[in-house]
């Protein structure tokens, strides 16, 4: 229970299963049933947004603790509660989870013509996943909800998906199962070493210097398989291609989230040694991802395949500023979270628009939309310079405070990481001349229509954001600044009291 | 003599010679009435087990605890589904005999004798009667040369493990003086008393149990048997003897070895690794779905084995636990399978399955709720079985062991999600026939439980540890 005593975040999260009951009781022919399926999503989804929005107005900004906590005994002989709670870091992904899931819904809207309530189904129970996700305060709720994205996201990439989705289904489902079975046996490690596995108590817990590097690489197989991290990033390309359009933005808008917020919440605030001895190692993996990704995304002639590329690019960029362990470092690693949240969420969408006017994501397949679609030829404009980090867009500001927070670690490490930014207006840009500008050549682009009212319902929000998230940054980044001043003077004094124990310590 | 501790037995034994015996006097088909009256004697037997008294009887040949009721418990609401799912298919595959459910019945009757047993003969003769009662089921459906084959082939490797238990419990009675676990236990108090020859014994008795839990290397029966046998028998076999002999296995182990634990502690964790790695290495190219369950069947033993490797209470808990739920999903499971028929006839292949999402949606979302689970992906029950044996193996500082459970489990989620790719990712086969009631109360109450298990674990791990504490007093 929270302060007010409702338990605002169990309903956000077990509210999207209350509009599954709904669509599985539905009788009738196949149009009722999917019309019936495609409002009940929406109206759901739209709900649990308007209560997420409770957070964005009642988050207390100075506090850098956990707020809107509830917990239930769940298994009370082991200490394993199901809590529930949202510091500032986790508060801004609850919200972008709950945001995406209605624009997702009504990207769906016609592009989804099979099995349309099996897919609002797979949809809303991903939302809880997320939801849950990012809300948990129990290592092993965490886990739990972690783990069972999978589920919907395997069925979503494998039934809706394109030609090899059973392919990129099962490539998905075992590597990321791989990664978080080891991250299980980190968990177990730490609750029997802590002897709890509330968050909270493992947050200010000491773990043992000599465990410590154990536990980082299991957490590491984990998440870096999640973020995903350079080499282990095979699989979200051939998930992106072959997953459906709202598939796509829910992988890259959130999914891709869960690895980077899994170090924040783990690995840097729990494993302060062991972060500092690795930093090296993981600045060496997300150097190479943003300067090798953005060189392979220079050369792909699928656009989808483009942009996955270039999340891992992005993504590179926020685990830089995650192991800079700064102010600057992390919170410009959160602020790029959510800023390729919304960006590379958008940039699927406007993929899947074409996608679903001419089925083909073939580069080469398109040119001259300028002429055409000129609304659309603005959104994806707005996306492709926010994506490559345009002052003024959502994509400049984590990447500045990034490369801020990585100048005051090593010059060279920032040297790298801004050659990404380079690299990525290049194929940003070369990719929207492609698409927008040149002369019509084909006959089917001559016909093609602009943005539908549906369309531009998906895209003004969006737009808007990456725009507000440009121009006033501090509107969001003044959810995290505590949590993140915390987090960093925890780090450093658990450094130093680890040093000096070592000086104390005869030799 | 306290004669009253074994009244479910007692009942239950009586029960069945009745049922027989109306079953023969009657001219008439009364195969469905009889297996409603065993239900029922199942579920009797059920509560006069919750109502029995704790406590050792017959001069410690027996014993009643928390531990022998959680085991019967689960041992009893097995056989009753395996009852259940048989009632449609023995129509069908003209197997309405009344003999059916009374040998169910009086394997059950073995199972109960051996979880209670606290005196090496005790459990020899509950297992003897087990085996002879399941032989039999395995070869039923006569007439047919798949399932002769079956019955014969259990029969004759069942007999020599039988022999090497029976050695095993010769040579351990030479070596310390007694049957009696108790005795045995207070004879191996003194490290100096445990020869060579007693731990020969100890082997071998692992061995014979071994082979009845299907673990490497005494597997090798498992694929033909299962594949052979009628379906409902597969059921029956995959759980309530598998959770009998593992609970025989445990308590053999706790109790009156428990002073050995540096000696069988190491067999246990080869066999566990064998088992979890050819458990999921050899299920991935089976392309018939009974074949595959039997290797499923051997990993999750496998699983289960890291819980009594581990040596502690917490891990006979999880182990208990983990039984739990893979008795749930292995009869759902087989439901399903049960359900696969087309024009009357029964189908047994994976690619029989293809998308059964969109012929039969409701079967197909259980069974892909008991792939899941059984790829241990939470929520679903599958996964808590899981978390508490890698919790005990952990607590122990097994990494190594529990770093090739959680690999191999990665390994067997490929073939459990592929079924779910059939049902789900790719284009419908002819549809099966209409479901029957009875397989649908049995897909879906086990289905429910699997799934809804994490909104209210913790009666279910209260009494799983309870069950253990007694072992490890």
């Amino acid at each position: 229970m929270n302060a007010a005593g409702f338990p605002l975040l169990s309903l956000v999260t077990w509210l999207p299963l209350v509009g599954v009951l709904v669509m599985m009781s539905v009788r009738g022919d196949e149009q009722t049933v999917a019309t019936n399926a495609r409002w009940t999503a929406l109206w759901t989804s739209l709900i649990v947004f308007a209560l997420s929005l409770v957070l964005w107005v009642k988050f207390d900004k100075a506090d850098g603790g956990f707020q809107f906590v509830e917990s239930a005994a769940w298994l009370p002989q082991w200490g394993i509660s199901y809590k529930l709670g949202v510091d500032g870091i986790s508060v801004l992904f609850v919200l972008l989870s709950t945001a995406l899931t209605p624009l997702c819904i009504l990207a769906s809207w016609e592009s989804i013509t099979t099995r349309v309530r099996e897919f609002m189904i797979s949809f809303l129970i991903l939302e809880t996943m997320m939801v849950g996700m990012f809300a948990a305060l129990d290592a092993v709720v965490f886990y739990m909800f972690f783990e069972g994205v999978l589920i919907p996201m395997y069925l979503l990439i494998g039934i809706w998906g394109g030609p090899r989705r059973v392919y990129a289904a099962i490539k998905f489902f075992l590597y990321t199962l791989a990664g978080s079975v080891l991250m299980l046996l980190a968990l177990l490690a730490i609750w029997y070493q802590v002897g709890s596995t509330d968050m909270v108590t493992l947050l200010a817990a000491k773990i043992p210097v000599a465990m410590q590097t154990w536990l980082f690489i299991a957490f590491f197989a984990s998440f870096a398989v999640k973020v995903p991290m350079w080499p282990v990033h095979t699989w979200l390309p051939d998930a992106h291609v072959e997953a459906p359009t709202a598939g796509s933005v829910i992988l890259a808008g959130v999914l891709l989230k869960m690895g980077a917020y899994g170090f924040l919440r783990f690995s840097v605030p729990m494993l302060p040694v062991a972060t500092a001895n690795m930093a090296p190692l993981i600045y060496t993996l997300s150097v190479v991802a943003v300067v090798y990704t953005s060189l392979v995304a220079l050369a792909q002639t699928d656009m989808k395949k483009l942009i996955a590329y270039s999340s891992v690019a992005h993504m590179g960029v926020v685990t830089i500023g995650i192991f800079t362990v700064n102010v600057q470092g992390i919170s410009g690693a959160l602020f790029q979270m959510l800023s390729h949240g919304v960006v590379s969420a958008a940039l699927f969408l406007c993929v899947g628009v074409v996608y679903d006017r001419i089925h083909s994501r073939e580069i080469a397949r398109y040119g001259g939309l300028a002429d055409r679609m000129p609304k659309y030829a603005f959104a994806f404009m707005l996306f492709s310079m926010a994506s490559c980090g345009l002052p003024g867009t959502a994509g400049f500001v984590g990447e500045f405070l990034v490369l801020v927070g990585a100048f005051k670690v090593n010059f060279w490490l920032a040297g790298l990481g801004s050659l990404g930014m380079i690299l990525g207006a290049a194929y940003m840009l070369f990719l929207y001349r492609r698409v927008i500008f040149g002369s019509i050549t084909r006959d089917d682009l001559r016909g093609i229509l602009d943005l539908s009212a549906r369309e531009v319902a998906v895209f003004a929000p969006l737009v808007v954001l990456t725009l507000w998230m440009g121009v006033y940054p501090s509107s969001f980044s003044g959810f995290f600044d505590a949590a993140v001043n915390a987090m960093v003077d925890h780090h450093h004094a658990a450094i130093d009291s680890t040093t000096k124990l070592a000086e104390v310590l005869p030799r | 003599m306290n004669w009253t501790t074994a009244l479910p037995e007692l009942v239950l034994a009586l029960s069945g010679m009745g049922i027989l015996v109306f079953g023969v006097l009657n001219k008439r088909d009364t195969f469905q009435l009889c297996s409603m009256l065993t239900v029922g004697a199942l579920l009797l037997a059920g509560v006069l087990v919750i109502a029995a008294p704790v406590g050792a009887g017959f001069n410690g040949l027996f014993t009643n605890d928390a531990f022998s009721l959680f085991t019967k418990l689960l041992v009893l609401t097995a056989a009753a589904l395996g009852v259940v799912v048989s009632l449609d298919y023995n129509e069908h595959a003209n197997l309405r005999r009344f003999e059916f459910p009374v040998l169910m019945l009086y394997a059950s009757v073995g199972m109960m004798l051996m979880v209670s047993a606290t005196n090496l003969m005790t459990m020899y003769v509950g297992i003897e009667l087990m085996s002879l009662s399941i032989y039999v089921l395995a070869a039923f459906a006569r007439d047919e040369l798949r399932s002769s084959e079956a019955g014969l082939k259990y029969f004759v490797l069942g007999a020599l493990a039988s022999g090497l238990l029976l050695y095993g419990v010769s040579l351990v009675y030479g070596f310390s003086g007694s049957m009696d676990f108790v005795k045995i236990a207070g004879a191996l108090a003194d490290p100096a008393k445990s020869s060579t020859g007693l731990v020969v014994g100890l082997v071998f008795m692992v061995a014979g149990l071994a082979f009845k839990i299907s673990a490497v290397p005494f597997h090798m029966w498992t694929p033909d048997v299962y594949e052979g046998a009628p379906t409902p028998v597969t059921a029956f076999m995959a759980t309530a003897p598998k959770v009998a002999a593992m609970a025989v296995l445990l308590r053999l182990m706790a109790s009156p070895f428990g002073h050995l634990l540096a000696q069988w502690q190491q067999l246990i964790v080869l066999v566990a690794v064998v088992s979890m790695l050819l458990g999921a290495f050899a299920a991935i190219a089976q392309s018939n779905i009974k074949r595959l369950m039997a290797y499923s069947s051997i990993g999750n033993i496998g699983y289960a084995l890291i819980g009594l490797a581990a040596g502690t209470a917490n891990g006979v808990r999880g182990v208990l636990f983990y039984l739990v739920t893979y008795v749930f999903m292995t009869i759902g499971t087989f439901a399903c399978i049960i359900a696969m028929r087309r024009k009357g006839r029964s189908v047994e292949g994976i690619a029989d399955l293809a998308g059964l999402s969109r012929t039969d949606p409701v079967m197909a979302v259980w069974l892909a709720v008991f792939m899941f689970s059984m790829a241990g992906i939470p929520p679903f029950g599958g996964f808590f079985g899981k978390f508490f044996i890698f919790t005990a193996a952990v607590e122990q500082g097994m990494w190594i062991l529990a770093v090739i459970g959680v690999l191999t489990s990665v390994v067997g989620a490929f073939y459990y999600i592929r079924i779910i790719k059939v049902m789900f990712f790719d284009a419908p086969a002819e549809a099966f026939d209409a479901r029957p009631g009875s397989i649908s109360f049995v897909v879906a109450a086990s289905g429910l439980f699997t799934t809804l298990f994490f909104f209210y674990p913790a009666p279910v791990v209260a009494a799983a540890e309870a069950a253990a504490k007694v072992l490890f007093h």
